[in-house]
Order: C-alpha cells, then structure tokens, then sequence
C-alpha cells in the first residue's frame, strides 16, 4: 500500500481482495474519508466488520461526476475513536449504528442514540432522549408509532410554536426484523426472499443489487438478456409507485380525480410486473446469475400495449393536478430542503433531483444494461413538495420512453447462468437506482466464500434527515404532504 | 367490478395461485423439495408423506420446479383464507387441500356481517401486504361497496388486520392497539410474516406471526397475497359469498 491516506478506486458492480483495500489507523482512516467528503464524495456506506474483540470501519464513497467509488477501512479499533459526524452530518446516522452495532463510541456526536435496536424490555425500540426545545408556547406532538392508514409504523416528535414546526425528530426501529444478523455465513435458503422483502415495494431494486453482488464476487455477469429484463422491471417498479405517490399527494390535498385515478393506475403497471414474473411486486424475478423469467414476442406484445394504455392514462390523470392551481399552490414552498442541506446530509434519488442535485445512479454509475442504456437525469430546483413531486412526473414520462425503446429491441439469449462459487476474502460492492433512490448492498467474504459481512443501505436511510429538515419552520398540518412527497420505507431503514 | 356477482378477476398468468400436493405421486423417501423451500415450509420425516405448510409458503414456487414427480403443483385458485391455522398444512391424503374459511357465527355475522372496522396494524410488514390490502380501497376494487372499511382508531374498530411477522419492537405497540379494540372484535393475519414469520421465521427479532402476541381467526397466505386472495378472505369470513357465484378458475 503505497498510498497510506488514500483510498482504492473501483466501479459499481466490481469487487476487490480484502487484503488490497487501503488499511490506515483509524484516526487518519477518519481525516481521510473526510477529505474525500470534502473533494466532493459521498458518503453511500458506511459500516463496522469485526475482527476479533475489535471492530474495522469501512467506507464507500461515491464521486457522482467522475463515475468512480472509492472504499478504505481502518485498522481494528477498540472503544472510540472522533467523530466524523463533528464535521460531515451525512456520517450522523451511519456512526450512529455503528455504535449499536459494535459498541464502537464515535466521541463528540452531536446526538449519539439508538437507531433501531431493542431496548432492555425487547418490546419496542430504545428510542432514547428526544430534542426538546423549551418555553412557555412550547409544545410537543407525539405521532405514531401506529399510523391512522394503512402505512408502516415509525414515531415522530414535533417540537412546535403553534402551528410551526421548530424541530422533527424520527425515531424508527419498529420494522426491525434481524436482516443484516442473519447474512454472514450465507447465503442461506431464506437470504432471497429476504432481499426480496429489505423494502417490498424495491424489490427489484434490492433483488438486483444482492444479484450483481453475488455475480460479481463469482467473477461474472448475469446474461446481457437477464440484465435487459431487471432494467425494465426496475423501471416498471419505477412507474408504479411514482403513480401512488402522485396520487398520494393528491389525496392529502383532497384533489380526488387524480387521486382516484392514481390509485386505479398504480395497480396497472403492478400488474405488468405482475405479467412478466407472475408477482405484482416483482418477487421470483431476479435471482443470481440471471432472472426467472422470460418474455417471448407475444408477452412483449402484449406488455407494450398495456403499458401504453397505463402511460396516457397516467398522463392525463396527472395533466390534471399540474392544471389546477389550488393544488399547485400547495405544494410550492411548503417543506423545502435547500440544495445546500442537500448535499450535507447526503440525499439520494427524487429528493435530492428536487433539490437540484444530478445525482441519479443509472447515470453516475452504470452497471448491467444502464452500461448500454441511459436515461437522462430528471431534475428540479427548489426541494419543495412541488418539486418533488414534479421530478416524479419527469421520472414517470422518462421510464416510460425508456421501457417503449427497450420492448422494441430486446436483446437475445439466455436469462440464466449456474454462479461459481464466491471468491474468498473479497469485498463486492452494487448500487442500483431504486425508485427511492440509492440501493447500496456492500458484501465482504470470508476465507471460504461466504458472508463475513453484509451491508445493505436503503435510500431511505439517507433520506429520512431530509423529511425532518423540510418539517422545519413548516406548519404541523403540512406534515402529511411533506411525508407523502418523500414517501420514505420504514422496514428498509430498519432492516 | 363484476366480482363478487359476477366472475373473479383473472389472476396473472404466471401467479400459479394455491398449491395442490399430492403426496401420493412422492416417491418413497424422496425430498427433494424439502431443501429448496426458503422458509423450511416443507417437512417429510421418515414413513410420514410430504407436509406443506400454506401459511409459511411465500409461493416462489422453488417446490414445484424441484419435484420429479409433479406431487406439488401450482392450481391457478386465487382462493386460500382459512380460518384455522392447521387448515393450512397440505399433504394428508384424508383432508381436503385447503379448507376454506368458513363465515363468523350467526351473532358476529349480524354485527359485523354487513359493516366491518377494521385497524390496520404493520408489525415488520416490508409494505407489499399492506400495498395489496390498501389497493382494495381504489375504485376498481371499492371495498367499501361491502361495508368494509379501513378506520384511523383502533377504538372506531371492530378488528385488526395484522401484517408482518409481528417484530419484537412492534410487540407492545400491537398489543395496545389490540386492548383498544372493543369487544367483540377479530383478528385477520394477512401474508406469509403474519402467519408463521414468513422469509424471517427463527429470527429472535420476530415473533413467528400475529399468534404469539393476538388470538387470529382469518389466515390469508401469501407474499403478498393477491388483493383477489385478501378480498376473497374478508367476504368468506363475513358470509358475504355464495360459492356458485365465484367458481374457482380453470
């Protein structure tokens, strides 16, 4: 290692020998994620291996413009060692699970608790202390963690004055089912339907990515037909829930027609996923070396069609929101993140395409078919809910131009390979652009070829900051809009 | 929607709907579908036939590739809500393969027969169970046609529906919600999690299902179950279906 302080470059989809990934003292291992932060990375991972009675921290930092990733670990640390959240916030939650994970103290925290793990009666989350702000106008609202609809549970504390929100804080965990637990040693029989359900409405997005990792630590690729089928089905994922969350947003601002209409038209591509694979959530699709499933001409034909039924109709049910200004007028400036924050906290996907910020990973980081096919970058500045919801439409008409272009020309041969065993001691990293934004799945093997380690970052792990951000100064009775247009997965944050 | 009058909706061509096992068409001490199932919802011990348990089954359909002997095989039904969690377990040649449920009694039925409550609660749902039973509420399914309808309160409800495999962090939160519950009340388990752990069975983050923690008197498998599938559970349950008028698919 001749580059101490320097941190090895490699490309979505690609692998690296444990041994070769620069090691430094966790002190330097600290200085230099930050200026890799500093020049312009980001943060996509982050996480502890134990080795012994000590623990090694590794990083993945992605430099969006220049295509490339960089990982670096340290050397075993035992106790604590400084905060790297003291000057980079998008560490914050990261040194969090560290720290719950590990017992590893990153000392000088701003605000060092629990993420998701059991507290000493193993009946709720150890949600610890909450951020009080005090005075005599002060109040506190307490929601959750069961919601009024058929939603994921989570609990939020508001500190208001009146009607404005001074400070959210999210306190999640209740989803937590023993994901990341349950991986070294495997894969196990359970392992794919466990990546299938991380978020179940991304199972694409995290089947494809677990999938790439398995094919890259064998020293492969899936068959180019087999990486045809996971981009449109990502992009058929894509279509439906930006449906829901159109439709959504609409709802919480009592706009029925779309909102009608939405619902109806979600369940339209759910159920072109469910043409191609059988499961209208994607589930039996994707598995390693390749998919379960193939489309022939006539399933094609027929995909084509219904898909350019499901697009108009989307089309106007959405030409009406955009048309009607009390809709309009309720989404601009309410719940902004600004482009700055942004970038600090390290948003991904349409949150951070609504702030402005060209971060989209078929673009920045190409792998399988987005190598041969591109789509453009959907963004719009002023991280309001209307923007948010704006860069969804973009989304909506892009993924459909993308899947009509695709279905006319799809490659040939097989959909599936028998994988080689895993290579030993080896570190495999895959990014998938979910609907929500950045997958990271991050796996490291042991010196037979199984997990040592297994690490799967969910968009929304990066992005629940964001909601609690845009709450601020933000009216109480505009939490619903603000959520709704983040629309951000519980049980993949708490894996 | 022409269905529940008229016929089901098709379910998707590459679905496969319930399971069918024939245990006779095993040969003698094969198990080769015993290893490929995820969830262990497979058992043959020495001597005994084949046992597959429709309530781990997240319905990969792994079994049935693997079979030589097409014992385990896909039926197209969208059809498997019981109301007993043993009803679940196909294989015993002197059963039927899944006994459907049979509707509440008389008494629950007049209450709830034509206007039901219910609570949501996700308890480590990964979001497709509770996709798939808020889809019930759009306009081409329009739930509320039976009376049926999805209530902010559990204090407004007459029942929970529970999905996810109930986690250890959701567990004093279920319970709470159950107790705010006024009796009479019910409790329908929806997917694989909420009835036997689903794809996280055995972990000690996760209670195996709502049955550990709530007394459950619907099972509508699935991961997830088609909106079909849960809508067919909830009219069983309340007596709302005349059988001749929802022939199961060819």
């Amino acid at each position: 290692m001749s580059h101490p302080e320097s941190f090895a470059l490699l490309a979505n989809g690609t692998s690296l020998p444990w041994t070769e990934v620069p090691e430094m003292a966790i002190a330097d291992f600290v200085r230099a994620t930050a200026a890799e932060l500093d020049r312009g990375g980001r943060l996509c991972s982050w996480f502890g291996v134990p080795e012994g009675a000590a623990v090694r921290l590794v990083a993945v930092i992605a430099f969006d413009a220049d295509n490339t990733l960089a990982v670096g670990r340290s050397l075993p640390v035992v106790g604590g060692y400084k905060a790297l959240t003291a000057t980079h916030s998008q560490a914050h939650l990261f040194e969090r699970e560290v720290w719950e994970q590990h017992g590893l103290v990153p000392e000088g925290h701003p605000w060092l608790k629990p993420v998701r793990k059991n507290n000493s009666n193993g009946n709720a989350p150890a949600v610890g202390e909450f951020f009080r702000v005090d005075g005599r106008e002060i109040h506190e609202v307490a929601v959750g963690p069961v919601h009024a609809g058929i939603i994921e549970p989570g609990h939020f504390r508001f500190q208001c004055a009146g009607e404005e929100v001074l400070h959210l804080e999210i306190a999640l965990g209740y989803q937590h089912r023993g994901m990341e637990d349950a991986l070294p040693g495997g894969p196990h029989r359970a392992t794919m339907s466990q990546m299938e359900t991380v978020s179940g409405d991304t199972t694409i997005g995290h089947a494809t990515a677990y999938a790439t990792v398995l094919e890259t630590l064998a020293g492969t690729e899936a068959p180019l037909r087999a990486q045809w089928l996971r981009a449109i089905a990502l992009e058929l994922e894509r279509l439906a829930n930006h449906t829901g969350d159109i439709g959504a947003l609409a709802n919480d601002v009592a706009f029925l027609p779309t909102s009608s209409a939405c619902g109806k038209i979600r369940g339209d591509f759910l159920n072109l996923t469910a043409l191609v694979c059988g499961n209208r959530f994607g589930r039996g699709l994707v598995r390693p070396g390749g998919c379960r499933h193939d489309l022939d001409a006539e399933r094609v034909a027929r995909l084509t069609e219904r898909l350019a039924t499901a697009l108009a109709d989307v089309e106007q049910a959405a030409n009406w929101f955009w048309d009607s200004a009390s809709v309009r007028t309720r989404f601009e400036n309410v719940g902004t993140v600004h482009a700055s924050q942004a970038g600090e906290i390290g948003l991904v996907g349409p949150a951070a395409r609504a702030c402005g910020l060209v971060r989209d990973v078929r673009f920045d980081h190409p792998a399988g078919w987005h190598r041969f096919a591109q789509l453009p970058v959907a963004v719009w500045p002023g991280g309001d809910v209307f923007a948010r919801a704006r860069v969804r439409w973009l989304e909506i008409q892009r993924s459909g131009q993308f899947l009509k272009e695709q279905l006319a020309a799809p490659p040939e041969g097989g959909i599936r390979d028998e994988l080689a065993p895993s290579a030993p001691d080896t570190l495999a990293v895959a990014l998938v652009e979910g609907w929500r934004g950045e997958v990271c799945h991050v796996a490291l093997t042991d010196a037979t070829g199984h997990f040592r380690r297994y690490k799967i970052t969910d968009p929304s792990f990066h992005n629940w900051t964001g909601l609690a951000l845009a709450l601020r100064g933000t009216a109480i009775s505009d939490f619903p809009i603000c959520n709704k247009s983040f629309n951000l997965s519980y049980c993949g944050f708490d894996l | 929607m022409a269905y529940p009058k008229g016929p089901a909706p098709a379910l998707p061509d590459r679905h496969g709907g319930a399971l069918r096992v024939d245990a006779a068409k095993c040969a003698n001490g094969c198990q080769d579908c015993v290893p490929v199932c995820p969830t262990e919802a497979i058992t043959r011990s020495a001597g005994r036939p084949v046992a597959l348990d429709l309530g781990r089954c997240i319905f990969c359909a792994a079994c049935v590739d693997a079979c030589p002997s097409e014992a385990i095989t896909q039926t197209g039904d969208h059809r498997m809500a019981v109301r007993s969690r043993t009803d679940l377990i196909l294989g015993d040649s002197t059963k039927e393969q899944v006994r459907l449920a049979v509707a509440l009694d008389e008494k629950l039925r007049k209450l709830f027969g034509r206007s039901l409550r219910l609570r949501q609660v996700s308890a480590g749902g990964c979001n497709a169970c509770e996709a798939d039973t808020n889809v019930l509420g759009t306009i081409g399914w329009d739930l509320s046609r039976f009376g049926i309808q999805f209530v902010a309160s559990p204090r407004h409800a007459d029942g929970l529906l529970i999905t996810g495999p109930v986690t250890k962090n959701m567990e004093l939160a279920l319970k709470k919600t159950w107790d705010a519950v006024p009796e009479p009340k019910i409790v329908i388990a929806v997917g694989a999690c909420a009835i036997a752990g689903g794809p996280y069975v055995g972990h000690a983050q996760v209670n195996n299902g709502a049955e550990a923690v709530v007394p459950v008197d619907l099972y509508i498998p699935g991961c997830p179950p088609h909106p079909l599938t849960i809508l067919d559970g909830l009219l069983r349950l309340l007596g709302r279906l005349e059988e001749k008028a929802s022939p199961p698919k060819a």
